[in-house]
């Protein structure tokens, strides 16, 4: 239920500055993903969203008021954190009641109703008298969703909450999620991530951090069809978009030319060559690595199981206006 | 060479258990012949025996009747306990800081707080007396239990913020979203977590305060203020020349009781891996 707005943000630990300038808009009831490789400052942002870290120069808005000083549990927003972070002395019913017990004027009816209702949400109401040791792991990042939901916070922020879990309950918490966010549609939702699968599939609008500085901000589909940079360009998107230099390149009157895997045709007067070094079949499309005098393998993704051989010399051609141009610095051509 | 292999196994096994019988013997010895001691009367108190030979509770009668001797035990009680209650409660907001909160000169801090630890209790005596004279506590349980909690803190303080540096930080991070005050996070969230270090360093300083001898030998002068290891000391015969020594042993098995209570009370409650859960595995 909250707008959040960053007005050249900083932050310095010591020496170092961790965020250098960020000016972001979280407009309310959206799903903001924040992605970048590590070490480029997205959960750093994130805690300074929340407020357990102060931001050292710059302005936070929420809802167009400062709050630049103000603690985290005044400002509305709850959190789910990478290693859940629970209370392991409490049972999941105290966790997901503790911080409305520490909020004045709350009655018991009230707070068992709203973690009974939090609870249904997730599935766990049968959970409610267990430890968190009792649970598994996808168990406890529920518990630990819920008791976020309990607080019924504006904003809700998630710090990499499915890095420790393994790939198939990845995914169907990626999916729970996405529910959660369809139901509570009037709470901003900010999710920082590094998987750029996560940052697709969940975002209504990607903000894609380097070295801490916003690299672009759009949805899924625009940073995968129009990328400011050649950064976004090969961070969004699986496989890697392929990088192509030299005389290639100028060709096309650019200094690089990208062009994702899945835009290339193998045919026979393809106006590249390349050998064949290998391939991987993933049933429903498979990738071809092409060698092709590029520092890197080129990649063409096939639909369905590919049949060429490794050492097999192939000829490819980009579609024409899937190609992407970059200048010197790294900026599109349009 | 299986039976060699049994043979070996057997020795080992044999080596093994006659070295803990030689170090149970070795430390309850001294304690069951205190006991054997102060079931003793009359002249049999200086015949050697190892196996009770006579049943009488004529010293334990003697010394709890006695003068002062239950007052003392009281003493002990009280001024042990608030020792353990008052440097808990200290060492634990003091750890939380030193632990938690980023300020500068909190290394140097915590070295001078182990450093305190190095002097000896000869060494600040006649200091710490006339503190305590100046204060005005001379001569009353208070000294005792002021000078016990100099003592027992650096240690008490040291093991604590240990413990709560390896607590999770996100656990403190969740509780300051759900809007805890850092008064909320020791007692609510930190303390229960802390239960077994709290037990360990709390019976340490309970015993620490319970057997000190020198503090309470030089900060009270008359009976009523005396706590049991003093009083002890002090008991005396009928005449100058006779050590009572079937009283002084029962007064120790009486002392020593409780003490044996308390650990075998908490270890009960010294459950190891309460974390576990919290965070993942």
């Amino acid at each position: 239920m909250a707008a959040i707005e960053l007005r050249n943000v900083r932050k310095s630990f010591g020496m170092v500055d961790v965020i250098k300038g960020v000016d972001l808009e979280v407009r309310k009831g959206e799903f903001m993903v924040f992605v970048g490789p590590s070490g480029c400052g997205k959960s750093t942002l994130l805690r300074l969203i929340s407020g357990l870290e102060d931001i050292t120069s710059g302005e936070m808005l929420f809802d167009g008021k400062l709050v630049n000083a103000l603690a985290p549990s005044k400002r509305g927003i709850a959190m789910v954190f990478q290693s859940y972070a629970l209370y392991p002395h409490m049972t999941v019913y105290e966790n997901m009641a503790f911080g409305l017990t520490l909020e004045k004027g709350k009655g018991k009816e009230e707070i068992q109703r709203r973690v009974e209702k939090a609870a249904d949400m997730l599935q766990i109401r049968q959970y409610l008298d267990r430890l968190p040791k009792q649970l598994s792991g996808g168990q406890r990042q529920r518990v630990a969703i819920g008791r976020a939901i309990t607080r019924d916070p504006k904003v809700f922020l998630f710090d990499e909450p499915l890095s420790n879990l393994d790939a198939a309950l990845r995914v169907a918490t990626r999916i729970e999620i996405a529910k959660l966010h369809e139901e509570m549609n009037q709470v901003t939702m900010i999710y920082v991530t590094h998987d750029q699968v996560e940052a697709m599939t969940l975002a209504d609008r990607i903000c894609v951090l380097r070295d801490g500085y916003v690299e672009q901000v759009g949805t899924p589909m625009e940073l995968y069809e129009r990328p400011d940079s050649i950064f976004v360009a090969g961070f969004i998107g699986s496989p890697k978009m392929n990088f192509i230099a030299g005389d290639k390149a100028d060709k096309f009157g650019c200094t690089t030319l990208g062009i994702r895997g899945e835009h290339m045709d193998i045919k026979a007067d393809g106006i590249w060559e390349g050998t064949v070094i290998h391939t991987e079949n993933l049933g429903a499309d498979s990738y071809v690595y092409l060698d092709m005098g590029q520092e890197e393998p080129v990649v063409v993704r096939l639909d369905g199981a590919s049949t060429y051989q490794s050492g097999s010399v192939l000829k490819v051609s980009p579609q024409e206006d899937r190609i992407h141009r970059f200048d010197t610095a790294g900026k599109p051509i349009r | 060479m299986g039976a060699t292999f049994d043979l070996w196994k057997l020795t080992k096994w044999a080596l093994f258990y006659l070295l803990v019988a030689f170090i149970v013997v070795v430390s309850v010895f001294p304690f069951y012949y205190a006991i054997l001691t102060s079931f003793k009367s009359g002249t049999a108190l200086f015949q050697v025996n190892y196996w009770p030979t006579s049943f009488s509770l004529d010293n334990y009668f003697n010394v709890l009747n006695s003068g002062s001797f239950p007052r003392n035990l009281l003493n002990s009680i009280f001024v042990a306990s608030v020792t353990v209650i008052l440097a808990l409660f200290l060492a634990i907001t003091a750890s939380f800081a030193l632990a938690r909160v980023r300020f500068r000169g909190r290394g140097l801090l915590l070295l001078t707080i182990l450093g305190i630890s190095m002097f000896p209790q000869m060494a600040v005596l006649a200091g710490l007396f006339e503190v305590i004279r100046a204060l005005g506590i001379y001569n009353t349980p208070w000294a005792l239990i002021f000078s016990y909690t100099i003592f027992t803190l650096p240690f008490t303080v040291w093991v604590l913020t240990t413990f709560m540096r390896d607590l999770p930080v996100e656990i403190e991070e969740a509780a300051i979203v759900d809007g805890a005050s850092p008064w909320v996070i020791i007692t609510r969230v930190f303390m229960p977590l802390m239960w077994p270090a709290l037990v360990t360093t709390g019976i340490l300083a309970f015993i620490g305060a319970w057997n000190e001898f020198l503090f309470a030998l030089t900060f009270t002068s008359s009976n009523e203020t005396r706590t049991v290891p003093v009083a002890i000391a002090l008991l005396s015969g009928s005449t100058q020349y006779e050590i009572p020594w079937g009283n002084i042993m029962a007064a120790s098995v009486i002392v020593t009781v409780p003490l044996v209570i308390l650990v075998l009370v908490f270890q009960r409650k010294i459950v190891s891996g309460l974390t576990a859960g919290g965070v993942k595995g």
